[in-house]
């Protein structure tokens, strides 16, 4: 890294106020929807409201003659049921991937499935004449709960795959040599008066990722380039998805991601409505647009989450633990997203978290089912991981007598143990869990609101406090592009950054990544300037279009700043390479006498310099510049990251829970999170305020919910209920800084910690409150009712659970109903 | 069609409208005011709040026939003289948005917020600003910007701040 300690300013960890809110706090934004273009013509999408179903016919007569409409097409009019929209990650050699058309041709396998299109002068001539179309649906038996759906003749959602396991996929430590055995590590925990056996069922409710724009395309195919405008996170895998997908000549077209409202992985897709607005401009030479409804994205856009998880842990009475056995069933919903089956499975590199588990094993099985397909969703895999794991490390505790966090601290890595390569065979570069952990205990007052805690029980107070914990870490920073190939995933992690320097001096940076929400514009001009010595006003940075930026792999898995803002770092490095000759040119001095520092080139022990932003003018004129060498100071630069980065940080909750209502009041909120270096210190915060927002609202509030015919009952934000302002309290947060090794800026990810980390940590205090009355486990999200019930039935009321209103929000049906004759959990499952 | 007649940013409209559009989309495929935004269609979200005769109103839940004769005020008309409003200004400074879909809602809301209660406490915002949601900022900033608004709207605050409440608080867009 170029430092520029000497310079004026220094850019990298200035609070700078966002470059980008100027647009969006006028209203001179420009969302996808916002495109208006002269003839432009707009879809509605005929849905199934059967979750499985043959269609026996659709009559779109009635529709055609609805004026205003221009035309409505089935699946087979427009090739659509021929399509194979793409996964990009076939997690095994014989993974099944059953084939996933842009309009169903002959079945429906979810509710929501699209199965006709409407295309007409306005959205609400679309609409009306959509409710037109008459589609004769023969209903299959749908395919809802995971356990039964691998059972022996269990109804497959897809015959022609032949079962309902999409792929099983194991880690063994004993195998891969990193660790033990876990199969003689349990074996031998069973026989020793030492050890004891921890066994838990968890289970990860699905959840709707909810970014607050809606979903909308244009496609535009009048010119040389068709042209795709859409609210995406991933305009350039896109791009060339839409090509491998529709055999199209990927130069023909030109991906826009323009301003984007938000996407927390929902808007890593090549959606079938993206092809299907594609297939329809094509067909009728004509733009056209499809934005979704809010029903409509609750309905079809992917879901997250909805695991089953069997752990069973084996530890020494002392607090050691021996071993970790990991089962999963990950429901893939109807189909294969672009990277869903290996959401689950970037779940393995994390269940061991901060610990030293001797030895491990992770075996996960993908379901198929007749429900929306699950992808992405903001931690993807890891929130999972990290969700089992800190609650069965409390559970363990308590079974062991053990204070939680005394627990954890006996098992996790020291600090002066890093580099450590763990059980799973990451390399964690750095870190130090007792920092943040101390800091975090003496932020929250940990003594003091333990001791309120037992003020309150010895009391008997009907508002009880619970107190949890989550010490994590993560992997992001997506990713090593040789790891990913091992990992079997379509393409690699590097990232790319262009930088044109103008006449003018002032700089343009094409980035790969594709920012909605995160700050790009802002910090990577940060970056930009620190390297380049240039004024931050100076700089301007380009992106989400594939004209501009060619060549990219977007914005997901915490990557933005630690692969691509790295990439910035090396394309600015190589301007100072090519400027030098020019400038030892312009100072007639040799090369090896130059130094470049706060912008300028100077001779060593002289007072003669020149300043970039000079040397891009005299490259432009090009009057007199060495011979040999290219008159062009210009960049582009490509970085594959050799590691992962592994932000971790501790956690602490409290909550007052009402034990007369179940009511979950959250009381006070402290994390302290070591994300590396930090660019700017105002985004971290926020990304970390948003990140735990979205975890606690899986722990209290969130879950997509079916009836037993495959519906979706949370299918309006009236039933799907995001938690508001008054929801959520202000939280304390802080940082603890180890440097990242593996890479020049020494930063790690953030925009999935707060998500990762918080669920357990609130999850864990709910159950801390009001385990000393017989309450044992509670499922997500834990809602009054579900608490409430858990408190009256280990109090030996048998509660009211049988009149239950089970269609309320969060009241739990996308458990299913075989959870409920399935084990101990209390109160969890309606 | 109905015929409406709207004065929206200081402008007035004329225009003949289906008596089923809502207001929202009166706004953005009419006037082209594409500043305010559909988040939801339910009325639960608040993305596309604009103010209505001076009062705060979703404008997926008004239809384009009941303004008629109203003054609508959006993001789009809250700057003086390319001066951002203090409530904009306070998002800005407050690190209060992150996509920014929800800013248009959120801003507007804020505004009529703070006309009601000029010194809210940090609940009273919370539960002011709860009809309008935001998955990106987890509202912690959102409550410090408009806790930052209200001190520099106070009277007696800098003229240009508290000049520009007035207008708009009062609803007025010209």
């Amino acid at each position: 890294m170029t430092t520029t300690e000497n310079a004026p300013t220094q850019e990298i960890g200035r609070d700078r106020r966002r470059k980008e809110d100027r647009r969006l706090i006028t209203g001179r934004t420009r969302w996808t929807d916002n495109q208006a273009l002269t003839g432009l013509l707009h879809i509605s999408v005929v849905r199934s409201p059967f979750a499985h179903a043959e269609i026996k016919g659709i009559d779109t007569s009635a529709a055609k003659q609805v004026p205003g409409v221009v035309a409505v097409y089935t699946a087979a009019d427009l090739g659509a049921d021929q399509v194979q929209l793409p996964c990009a990650w076939p997690v095994t050699k014989d993974m099944k991937a059953p084939q996933r058309p842009a309009l169903a041709g002959s079945r429906v396998n979810f509710a929501g499935e699209g199965v006709a299109v409407v295309v007409a002068r306005s959205a609400a001539i679309a609409k009306d004449a959509a409710e037109q179309v008459e589609v004769d649906y023969d209903e299959l038996e749908p395919v809802l709960d995971m356990e039964a759906a691998l059972a022996d003749g269990a109804t497959l959602v897809h015959p022609e795959i032949g079962t309902n396991a999409n792929a099983q996929w194991v880690f063994d430590s004993g195998e891969a040599g990193s660790g033990g055995s876990v199969a003689e590590a349990l074996q031998k925990a069973e026989s020793d008066d030492d050890q004891i056996i921890v066994k838990r069922r968890f289970r990860q409710q699905r959840l709707v990722p909810v970014f607050m724009e809606p979903r909308s395309t244009v496609v535009d195919p009048s010119g040389e380039q068709l042209v795709m405008w859409s609210s995406t996170q991933v305009p350039h895998i896109l791009k060339t998805m839409l090509a491998l997908t529709l055999g199209l000549p990927e130069h023909k077209i030109r991906v826009i991601a323009p301003d984007v409202g938000g996407g927390f992985g929902g808007k890593i897709a090549v959606a079938p409505e993206e092809v299907l607005t594609l297939l329809v401009a094509q067909k009728l030479g004509k733009p056209v647009k499809w934005t979704e409804t809010r029903s409509e994205s609750l309905l079809t856009a992917h879901h997250g989450r909805d695991q089953i998880q069997d752990l069973t842990m084996s530890v020494t009475k002392d607090g050691q633990i021996t071993g970790l056995d990991v089962k999963l069933l990950a429901d893939m919903g109807a189909y294969l997203g672009l990277v869903g089956p290996g959401v689950p499975i970037l779940g393995a590199f994390m269940f061991n978290a901060i610990y030293k588990i001797p030895a491990y094993r992770f075996d996960c099985t993908n379901v198929f089912t007749t429900k929306t397909l699950t992808d992405a969703y903001r931690g993807a895999g890891r929130p999972e991981a990290t969700f089992g794991i800190e609650r069965l490390m409390d559970e363990a505790a308590l079974e062991l007598g053990m204070e939680p966090m005394e627990f954890r601290r006996k098992n996790w890595i020291k600090h002066e143990e890093f580099p450590y390569t763990t059980v799973s065979t990451l390399t964690y570069d750095t870190g130090n869990y007792e920092a943040a952990t101390d800091q975090a205990l003496q932020m929250f007052d940990y003594d003091g609101l333990r001791r309120e805690q037992q003020e309150r029980r010895q009391r008997g107070d009907v508002k009880q406090l619970g107190i949890g914990i989550s010490t994590f870490t993560e992997m992001c920073g997506l990713a090593p592009s040789r790891v990913l190939g091992s990992l079997d995933y379509g393409a690699g992690g590097w990232e790319t950054a262009s930088i044109r320097m103008l006449p003018t001096g002032k700089a343009e940076v094409v980035v790969g990544v594709s920012p909605h929400g995160q700050g790009h514009e802002t910090a990577f001009s940060q970056i930009v300037a620190d390297q380049l010595g240039v004024p931050f006003d100076d700089v301007e940075i380009l992106h989400g279009d594939t004209q501009s930026s060619y060549k990219g792999l977007d914005t997901y898995g915490s990557r933005s700043l630690a692969v691509g803002g790295i990439a910035v770092v090396k394309a600015a490095e190589k301007v100072i390479e090519k400027a030098k000759p020019i400038a030892a040119h312009m100072l007639e001095a040799s090369e090896g006498d130059l130094e470049f520092s706060g912008g300028r080139f100077t001779v060593k022990g002289t007072d003669k310099g020149v300043g970039i932003q000079d040397i891009a003018l005299a490259v432009f004129a090009a009057h007199d510049y060495p011979e040999g060498i290219e008159p062009d100071i210009d960049a582009h630069a490509t970085f594959d990251p050799e590691n992962f980065s592994f932000p971790h940080g501790t956690h602490l909750c409290a909550v007052e829970v009402d034990t007369e209502t179940g009511f979950v009041q959250l009381y006070k909120y402290v994390c302290v999170d070591d994300v590396g270096n930090v660019i700017n210190p105002l985004i971290v915060e926020g990304q970390v305020h948003g990140g735990l927002a979205q975890g606690i609202a899986q722990a209290l509030f969130e879950e997509a919910a079916y009836d037993d015919q495959g519906t979706l009952l949370s299918g309006t934000l009236v039933d799907y209920t995001l938690p508001t302002a008054a929801d959520l309290i202000s939280f304390d947060t802080a940082n603890t800084t180890t440097a990242s090794t593996t890479n020049p800026l020494g930063v790690k990810g953030v925009g999935e910690a707060g998500t990762i980390a918080s669920t357990p940590a609130v999850v864990n205090s709910v159950l801390d409150a009001i385990r000393h009355l017989g309450v044992k486990d509670i499922d997500m999200p834990t809602t009054p009712y579900r608490v409430w019930s858990a408190i009256q039935n280990a109090s030996g009321h048998a509660g009211r659970a049988d009149e239950a209103n089970v269609a309320s929000p969060g009241a739990g049906l996308g458990s299913t109903a075989s959870d409920i004759s399935r084990g101990d959990t209390q109160g969890g499952h309606l | 069609m109905a015929r409406i007649r709207t004065t929206v940013d200081g402008l007035v409209y004329e225009d003949d409208v289906e008596p089923r559009m809502l207001l929202v989309q009166y706004l953005r495929e009419r006037l082209g005011k594409t500043g305010t935004v559909i988040g939801c269609d339910t009325s639960n979200c608040g993305a596309c709040t604009v103010h209505l005769d001076g009062l705060s109103v979703k404008s997926c839940s008004v239809l384009a026939v009941q303004a008629n004769g109203s003054e609508v005020l959006t993001i789009e008309g809250l700057e003086r003289d390319g001066q951002l409003h203090p409530m904009q200004q306070a998002f800005h400074d407050n690190h209060a948005l992150q996509c920014g879909y929800c800013t248009p809602g959120m801003i507007m809301q804020s505004i009529d917020l703070l006309g009601e209660n000029p010194d809210p406490s940090e609940q009273e915002i919370r539960e002011g600003i709860e009809g309008n949601l935001c998955r990106c900022t987890g509202y912690q900033n959102i409550v410090r910007a408009v806790q930052d608004a209200a001190s520099k709207m106070k009277p007696g605050a800098s003229a240009t701040a508290d000049s520009g409440a007035k207008q708009t608080v009062a609803g007025g867009g010209a």
